[in-house]
């Protein structure tokens, strides 16, 4: 089972992104706590590929890809821009550090890094595309 | 995304109605960044409509702790919905941040 979304690069879009994938994994019998931890995996790639990859160009699109086989779910989120995204290496935030310098970012990637079995970025014809996967125990 | 203030004597509640994200976070932002806030004892978060969080909506709070606790202004949540508390607890900030199930015991707090 397949189902693909385009969107423009604007953080308004980001509900139809959740309600996309929510959609997509209500109709399979997947726990609200599971898909509620993949929506949030997506929302995350996805606002920093509108946020931080695109400078949230409304010109530029993504595109979206979800696929079950069995139960192994399977994600590509890709971008139209030619400007090569690539999060730094996964370092665990030090949040008491975060609170203390009073800082608002730096834990989306962290977040997606333990929602899902498998993260991955590469390029394809100049743009981004990341690659999530999880098992839907 | 909703939020909605109602002041008392000391506190100030706060209740989020929907989904905190990269979009919404900055009208959250923009209520904690009120300079009364610092006025308060207590800032209190109702979460019971709160349905959704992302790390940008986490960051508003992370954001603005230090400096309420500077203050004398302690922030406490509660009425969390499962859902969103997993998110904090993913993170371990449920161990950093106040959270408590019902709103009698967030004024207790």
């Amino acid at each position: 089972m397949k189902d693909v979304l385009r969107i423009e690069c604007s953080r308004r879009n980001l509900q139809q992104v959740r309600d996309f994938v929510r959609g997509f994994l209500s109709q399979r019998a997947v726990p609200e706590l599971l898909i509620n931890q993949v929506v949030l995996a997506v929302d995350e790639v996805v606002a920093n590929f509108i946020i931080h990859a695109n400078g949230e160009d409304e010109r530029q699109f993504i595109d979206l890809e979800l696929t079950v086989v069995g139960r192994a779910l399977s994600i590509e989120i890709a971008d139209s821009g030619d400007t090569i995204f690539q999060p730094r290496p996964h370092v665990a935030p030090d949040l008491p550090e975060y609170i203390r310098q009073g800082r608002k970012g730096g834990m989306g990637m962290a977040l997606v890094n333990r929602l899902m079995d498998r993260v991955e970025f590469f390029t394809r014809n100049h743009h981004t595309v990341c690659h999530l996967s999880k098992e839907l125990a | 995304m909703k939020v909605t203030a109602q002041p008392s004597a000391d506190s100030l509640l706060l209740l989020l109605d929907g989904e905190l994200d990269a979009s919404s976070a900055v009208l959250l932002d923009t209520e904690f960044n009120k300079p009364d806030l610092l006025g308060y004892r207590k800032v209190l978060v109702d979460c019971a409509k709160l349905s959704y969080i992302s790390s940008a909506g986490l960051g508003v709070f992370i954001s603005h702790l230090q400096r309420l606790q500077d203050n004398n202004v302690k922030l406490v949540f509660f009425n969390m919905q499962e859902k969103v508390f997993n998110v904090f607890e993913i993170l371990g900030l449920d161990s950093l941040m106040t959270i408590v199930p019902t709103q009698a015991e967030a004024a207790a707090a």
